[in-house]
């Protein structure tokens, strides 16, 4: 199975073409966009972070922040520095580099002479990006280089059992293909840590698993929390969810039931094909943003209350098997998955449809939050206070 | 028209997505071929009945996965919930 996208200088295949104003930290942020609102065209990532973080954390960042440029989306990236922020913008030129040899340029506010020269410099060379960019052409790929970054937020009793099966159906589809599909949010998989490891390729990458799920119930009882406590809610067992493997199954469904093949860190890049899993916090926002900068192309999610969010790099498809949702957010929401609890449609008929809605946005359709412009942005952390 | 969904055919619970009264018929679908069995006791929207009988201590599947293990013999058509179902994980 084919698609149509824009082939890399890098080899990967993007299938959206934007050029990235990208910056450093938090204090380089407000330059970065007053740059991007003189060129329309080229997306501003807001960062809250990239200084005074722990070493982890500054790690992480540097990782998140090249991964986006490297997102085959990106056809190339504006970095703007401050100068003295813990991202230094010629270290993350360099991690960039590392990655990928798109076009990448850099400006530091101070080195420029504050920010009304630095934004006439950022300006130029993204309108010059923003040109180039705009020669590009779609040719065809492969479907087995698409990268599926699957992920859920706003859950109720349908999520599980409509909505989640649904994305199972196409992400086992696109794997069957040769392609990729992420699953995501490590708090979700507490409790289905035997099932999903008895389902990896081999022993290393099931420790890997454990040990991924282990670590994070290890940083949440640092903080005093026991996350299998409590769970489920009694909201959700008044819903019907009895015990906490049925609540993270019916999570984890919307991936598959593919061997998994690798297990990633938070922003790591993705270079296996088939299912693999990242280790991502269950914050919706900041779980795609580590998704994006590992490579993935487009996200599809799923809501049981309904959500908004949309990302400035991948088309975000969101879809919901609670008809009332589907009705009162219909201009967030791509694909109404309510047959299924209306007892009107099978797991496959509408996990075929939600494929051919997933091929007509990867090749150039616009998703709904896309539309409206959406851009959220938010990055995991280690540590909040250091 | 189906009044509950198996997700897996392993799964040896349905998912009730209407409320079923005692007595009343539980239909589902495997497959395209629709098969009912009748619930023994009321069951709210969105919660589980048993699909066969199940004996105390077995494991209960969804999603063709262990979802927990029978705390009490199970019948077919019961409500599996807190009463009769606990987790395996503690």
């Amino acid at each position: 199975m084919k698609f149509r996208g824009y082939r890399r200088p890098d080899g990967k295949i993007g299938i959206r073409n934007h050029v990235l104003i990208l910056p450093c930290s938090l204090c380089a942020s407000e330059t970065a966009r007053f740059i991007a609102s003189q060129v329309p065209s080229a997306v501003y990532i807001p960062n809250q972070g990239g200084c005074a973080v722990s070493a982890a954390d500054l790690e992480m960042t540097f990782k998140v922040l090249s991964g986006f440029a490297a997102n085959p989306n990106v056809y190339g990236t504006v970095v703007i520095g401050n100068n003295c922020e813990g991202v230094q913008a010629h270290l993350l030129v360099e991690r960039i580099k590392a990655l990928t040899n798109k076009p990448v340029e850099s400006v530091v506010i101070r080195d420029a002479g504050g920010t009304i020269k630095a934004v006439e410099k950022g300006v130029e060379y993204a309108m010059k990006m923003s040109m180039d960019a705009s020669l590009c052409q779609r040719e065809e790929a492969d479907i087995s280089e698409l990268i599926l970054a699957t992920e859920c937020g706003g859950s109720d009793p349908t999520s599980g059992l409509a909505a989640n099966p649904t994305l199972g159906y196409v992400s086992d589809k696109l794997v069957a293909l040769g392609g990729t599909s992420i699953l995501s949010e490590t708090t979700e998989l507490m409790g289905t840590e035997d099932i999903l490891a008895a389902r990896c390729i081999n022993d290393r990458v099931a420790a890997d698993l454990l040990a991924m799920i282990k670590n994070n119930e290890e940083h949440f009882s640092l903080a005093g929390e026991n996350i299998r406590d409590g769970n489920p809610s009694p909201g959700n067992k008044e819903g019907g969810l009895t015990t906490i493997e049925e609540k993270s199954l019916g999570c984890i469904n919307k991936a598959g039931y593919s061997t998994i093949n690798e297990v990633y860190g938070y922003g790591e890049q993705i270079d296996k094909k088939g299912l693999v899993v990242m280790d991502t916090p269950g914050q919706d926002i900041a779980s795609i943003a580590a998704m994006v900068a590992g490579g993935a192309q487009i996200v599809i999610f799923t809501t049981g209350r309904g959500t908004p969010t949309g990302n400035g790099i991948v088309p975000v498809v969101k879809l919901t098997g609670n008809a009332e949702t589907y009705g009162l957010m219909k201009d967030n929401i791509d694909f109404d998955a309510s047959a299924v609890v209306a007892g009107k449609a099978s797991i496959a008929e509408t996990g075929e449809k939600l494929f051919e809605l997933m091929l007509e946005v990867v090749n150039g359709r616009m998703s709904k939050a896309e539309a409206l412009g959406f851009n959220d942005m938010s990055m995991a952390r280690k540590c909040n206070f250091c | 028209m189906y009044n509950s969904l198996v997700i897996k055919e392993a799964d040896t619970v349905a998912t009730v997505i209407a409320p079923v009264k005692s007595g009343e018929s539980i239909i589902y679908s495997i497959d395209g071929e629709e098969k009912s069995l009748t619930a023994w006791a009321d069951i709210p929207i969105y919660h589980k009945a048993a699909l066969r009988d199940i004996k105390k201590g077995e494991a209960v599947i969804k999603y063709g996965c262990k979802i927990g293990y029978a705390l009490e013999d199970i019948k077919k058509g019961a409500h599996v919930h807190t009463q009769n179902l606990d987790s395996i994980m503690r």
